[in-house]
């Protein structure tokens, strides 16, 4: 055997037992760093050295609060999203956004009437929508926002309700808007006016709140309250799942 | 035929008995009015007066939503809509610069191939139907009716994005005529109704649909017809407030083309969504025995 192919079996053999980590360079807020590659963002921060008491929540794409704003090295475009949910790329500069000032009109939903000009009066703003897409650009949950702005502003609520289901308030639209519109307040009333208005109430739902508010099930939530953590579990761990219960009766 | 349609807000929101009548005229005479898939906003009129492209984005936005549809023309009720819509048309023919730039900001979208035209709904009657056939599909002449037209400045102005003379239009009068109805003109027919003036300056308004008003009541009409959704909320709503201001004024209804259209195709009343104007316009029409 040659020394050249002695050599190559050695590093093979190093390889498969400690597989080689590739490095990748970051910039948090200017500073580079170097982290292991396939890093979240948000991980990636923290093995910087980092300790995050804002811009952190769930840790799982639903609470909106680790936007990032990032840029790569040599790119005209300016990219966003969470910075749990994408994994570190080299040359990445970050900025986190923990916080968007973004002021929510004051209402009582009941108070409200699902009409067409209902959002137009609480967030008057978004009339000054100049269809510059930037706000679609700028989402992280690649959401339609502009669309849903302009069926907020025509009165097609529950259009607007749908097209911003996905929404997380991140506020990384409001942040780009050069409209300053608030997006996902304008959208999070059209959800709550849908919902309340202009979907058919669920009749199941009315009436199990009419059975729990009837104190049907009082009993049972006092005896779960009285339970040790392991009769919870054992509970839990023998509960009847309903989709496999359908599979059964079907088979 | 199916024709492409873009609304604009108005006509989903404050001005529905226009686009209610509309389509209801567009039906009886054996045509289809098909909403595009996707539309923003225009833009709105007053945008254009800042001499900013971004403004230009909304209109144009809608043009290459037509030619994703693959087509080649858009008609469209609202005289606001029109006249940005057209107006950015225009832009972009003129200036190969200023569209670069547009194409260059709109860089995740497909360029604007420049084919598609903006179209007035009046003038698909006047230039596509034309007045002479649309007579002819009168069932219920408005006769004794004594209406003055009023054109407003948006379908007018600027001069380049025009459906008709500036100084001297005679569309809705054409219209008027075919339509059996006695047309009076005066000067007013032109006079701004004061737009946005409304938002802020009420009483400004309220005076001018005053004086609009006044001359076609003085000139001997009955009521007046147009076609913008701003005009008429101003000669209309603002029209009422006047009563105030002038003692014993009493403002005259105002009619959009497509209703009194819809009425003298012989369609129900229903399609005019009256109940929507501050003035009540029916007892006139009962008068005349029109309904
Ligand atoms: S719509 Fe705006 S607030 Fe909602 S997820 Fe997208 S960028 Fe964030
Ligand atoms: S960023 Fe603002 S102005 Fe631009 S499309 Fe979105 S809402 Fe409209
Ligand atoms: S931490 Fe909640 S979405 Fe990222």
């Amino acid at each position: 055997m040659s020394t050249e192919a002695n050599n190559e079996a050695a590093r093979q053999a190093n390889a498969a037992d400690t597989p080689e980590v590739s490095i990748v360079n970051i910039f948090v807020m200017g500073k580079r760093y170097q982290v292991p590659a396939g890093l979240t963002i948000m991980a990636a921060i923290e093995y910087a050295g980092y300790q995050l008491i804002r811009a952190c929540g769930c840790r799982a794409g639903f609470c909106g609060a680790c936007s990032t704003v990032y840029r790569k090295d040599d790119e005209q475009k300016l990219h966003f999203a969470l910075a749990c949910q994408t994994t570190v790329e080299d040359g990445m500069y970050l900025v986190q956004i923990p916080f968007v000032p973004a002021s929510k009109a004051k209402y009582m939903i009941e108070d409200l009437k699902a009409e067409e000009n209902t959002i137009l009066s609480m967030y008057p703003e978004i009339a000054r929508c100049v269809s510059c897409n930037t706000c679609t650009k700028s989402c992280p949950q690649d959401i339609k926002v502009m669309m849903y702005i302009q069926n907020a502003l025509r009165g097609d609520i529950a259009k607007a309700a749908e097209l911003s289901f996905d929404c997380i308030q991140c506020g990384m639209c409001a942040m780009r808007c050069p409209a300053d519109i608030k997006h996902y307040h304008v959208g999070q009333l059209a959800r709550r006016l849908r919902g309340k208005y202009i979907d058919t109430q669920s009749q199941d739902l009315k009436k199990r709140v009419a059975e729990v508010e009837g104190g049907q099930y009082d009993k049972e939530i006092e005896e779960l309250v009285g339970m040790s953590e392991e009769q919870l579990r054992g509970l839990y761990n023998k509960r009847e799942i309903e989709a496999k219960k359908k599979k059964k009766e079907g088979e | 035929m199916d024709l492409l349609y873009y609304p604009g807000c108005t006509v989903k929101t404050s001005a529905k008995c226009l686009e209610t009548s509309g389509f209801a005229v567009i039906k009886a005479l054996g045509h289809n009015l098909v909403e595009m898939e996707e539309w923003n906003c225009c833009g709105v009129v007053a945008s254009l007066t800042d001499d900013d492209l971004m403004h230009h984005l909304a209109p144009l936005r809608n043009l290459i939503h037509a030619e994703d549809q693959g087509q080649e023309k858009i008609v469209t009720f609202c005289d606001m809509c029109g006249n940005t819509l057209k107006q950015t048309n225009l832009r972009v023919q003129e200036s190969e610069e200023d569209f670069d730039t547009l194409n260059n900001f709109m860089d995740q979208e497909e360029d604007y191939k420049k084919s598609v035209d903006v179209q007035h709904f009046l003038e698909f009657l006047r230039d596509d139907i034309g007045f002479a056939k649309l007579k002819k599909s009168v069932k219920k002449p408005l006769k004794g009716m004594k209406i003055m037209p009023y054109y407003g400045c948006t379908m007018l102005r600027p001069r380049e994005v025009a459906i008709d003379d500036a100084e001297e239009p005679t569309i809705l009068a054409d219209l008027l005529k075919a339509l059996g109805a006695e047309v009076i003109d005066t000067p007013y027919k032109i006079e701004c109704c004061g737009s946005y003036h409304t938002i802020e300056q009420k009483d400004l308004t309220a005076k001018r649909a005053y004086r609009i008003s006044q001359a076609a009541k003085d000139a001997g009409a009955d009521a007046i017809m147009l076609s913008c959704p701003m005009c008429k909320f101003n000669l209309d709503y603002r029209g009422k407030d006047a009563e105030k201001i002038f003692d014993g004024y009493k403002q005259i209804p105002i009619y959009y083309y497509t209703q009194l259209l819809a009425l003298a195709l012989g369609l129900d009343v229903e399609n005019c969504e009256f109940e929507s104007h501050t003035v009540d316009p029916i007892p006139l029409l009962k008068e005349k025995k029109v309904i």
